[in-house]
């Protein structure tokens, strides 16, 4: 058994994937729970999945893919804002355009005959793939997100929990807002080297929706969702190495299968509930 | 130390430059008063409060206040899905005064046990907020203004709905409150409540009245504060505001 869970890691590749995962969850986990909190999945998918012309126009160059995926953020959120400001189409409508136009850009980018074939790495992630370089890369940006979310817990719980009272408890809630969106780019970009920018958007959401199933309080659901996303790290890697299937899709799959399992808890009320 | 806590001069303002919500509001409290704020829906009772705490977009005249004030909001416009204790939502009452590096100080975490004592829910720290009644909620919520330990505290129809216990606890914090020199403001549709208070303020897009109970509440005042919703009962000495809208 233990070789089972050990041998996997014994090679320098498996160990890397490993490390990524890691450092990419103790982001991914708690930010899932503040997105979910504050009602923005939809932006959580919407700017991964909108980065991908960046991602393909670096591939193309040459280019850092973390530049790329900078751009890309940058161009996607640009869209995002400018679409969903658009009185003539309503928010989500302009947003959902914006979003299938970047990724449809993407993709006939990605698919034109003079380019190396290299978009399933950017839609599912090269886990395996992952060099010393990316490593740091990632823990300098996930650590930034983890900080950043630490340093602004209390600010950003007012923001959300009661809107109108935040400001004279000392929050204002629109910039709170727009920070929180700020680091959702940041972790994006952190993860999307690993998980590809399919993929990405659940090891945040789904570790984060499982986490505020179980747990009753706002500290227990951070940590819990940090160790959730690890957990679905490792399980992903573990499945992929013994039954050689695709890493990324894997910890995805972990993620979503933990979050399933969360709705077998008894609901996280129940020990508040104890009027009757 | 020149005069009082609350002075408001002139004041005017909307959610936008040109686009007026409240015009011509005047009036200066002194320590220790509970001011009923009377009007009907859309008359200007939060756009007020939202002046106080200098947070309305668009802004003229003079608003000066001692101190930060606290303010207590409709229990319903907090997110009851949130994973927060009852415990927890008072001590959002020391944040500002927290550095986000810091943990809560052990002195803000014994204050505010005994704000929930003083709203009479020291047996419901524990408890999830969501699931909380109405009234305990609200009740919460004023724990949380006590632990801001603000000289000025504005509370937007803390009354409404609330079950009788709650009602009379929250009755006795203000006559605490007040104890202790602080300056309540109550926006309310309660005209009988308003009466057993110290100033009252009628608003309906302009400043109808400011004075002491037995002066202003009277049926013509009421009468152009809320034109149609008032609701005169016999011999025209009690008159009760009816709220139109529904949560």
């Amino acid at each position: 058994m233990l070789d089972w869970l050990l041998d996997p890691f014994s090679g320098a590749l498996m160990q890397r994937a490993l490390a990524e995962v890691l450092i990419v969850a103790v982001a991914c986990g708690p930010l899932g729970v503040w997105v979910l909190l504050y009602r923005q999945s939809y932006a959580a998918e919407s700017i991964s999945h909108a980065m991908l012309p960046g991602l393909v126009i670096a591939a193309l160059a040459g280019a850092p893919l973390l530049l790329g995926a900078v751009g890309g953020v940058i161009a996607a959120a640009v869209a995002i804002a400018l679409a969903g400001r658009d009185e003539r189409l309503g928010g989500d409508v302009g947003v959902a355009v914006a979003i299938t136009a970047l990724f449809g850009l993407g993709a006939v980018l990605a698919l034109s005959p003079d380019v190396p074939a290299r978009l399933g790495e950017l839609l599912f992630g090269d886990l395996l793939g992952v060099t010393g370089g990316d490593l740091v890369e990632a823990a300098v940006l996930a650590g930034g997100v983890a900080v950043a979310l630490a340093l602004a817990h209390r600010r950003l719980a007012l923001s959300v929990f009661d809107r109108a009272a935040a400001p004279s408890l000392g929050a204002r809630p629109a910039r709170w807002e727009l920070a929180l969106l700020a680091l959702l780019a940041v972790c994006t970009v952190a993860a999307v080297r690993g998980l590809g920018n399919l993929l990405v958007v659940a090891l945040i959401l789904a570790p984060g929706a499982a986490a505020l199933n179980v747990a009753p309080r706002l500290p227990a659901a951070l940590a819990l969702s940090a160790a959730l996303a690890t957990l679905a790290g490792v399980l992903g890697l573990l499945a992929s190495y013994h039954w050689e299937v695709a890493a990324g899709a894997s910890v995805a799959l972990a993620a979503v299968a933990l979050f399933a399992l969360s709705l077998f808890v008894p609901s996280r009320t129940a020990p508040f509930d104890t009027q009757a | 130390m020149s005069g009082s806590p609350v002075v408001v001069e002139g004041l005017a303002g909307g959610y936008a430059a040109g686009a007026d919500v409240l015009r011509g509001v005047s009036f200066t409290l002194e320590a220790g008063t509970i001011t009923a704020v009377l009007g009907p829906n859309g008359g200007g009772k939060t756009t007020l409060f939202r002046a106080m705490l200098a947070e309305l977009p668009a802004q003229r005249g003079v608003v000066r206040l001692v101190g930060r004030p606290a303010y207590v909001p409709q229990t319903d416009r907090t997110r009851l899905d949130f994973p927060v204790n009852a415990l927890d939502v008072v001590l959002m009452g020391a944040y500002s005064r927290t550095p986000s590096w810091r943990r809560l100080a052990r002195a803000d975490r014994d204050a505010a046990r005994a704000c929930l004592d003083r709203v009479g829910l020291a047996d419901a720290a524990r408890r999830r907020f969501g699931a909380l009644s109405g009234g305990q909620r609200q009740r919460v919520l004023i724990a949380r203004a006590l632990l801001q330990d603000s000289p000025v505290v504005l509370l937007d129809e803390p009354l409404s709905g609330v079950d009788a216990v709650s009602a009379a606890r929250i009755d006795a914090v203000f006559d605490e409150l007040r104890a202790e020199r602080r300056v309540l403001l109550v926006a309310t549709h309660d005209v009988e409540q308003a009466r057993r208070w110290d100033r009252v303020v009628c608003l309906n897009g302009e400043q109808v009245a400011f004075g002491a109970p037995a002066e202003v509440l009277t049926t013509a005042v009421l009468r152009s504060t809320y034109g149609a919703e008032l609701v005169v009962l016999a011999g025209g000495e009690r008159a009760v505001a009816v709220d139109h809208h529904s949560h």
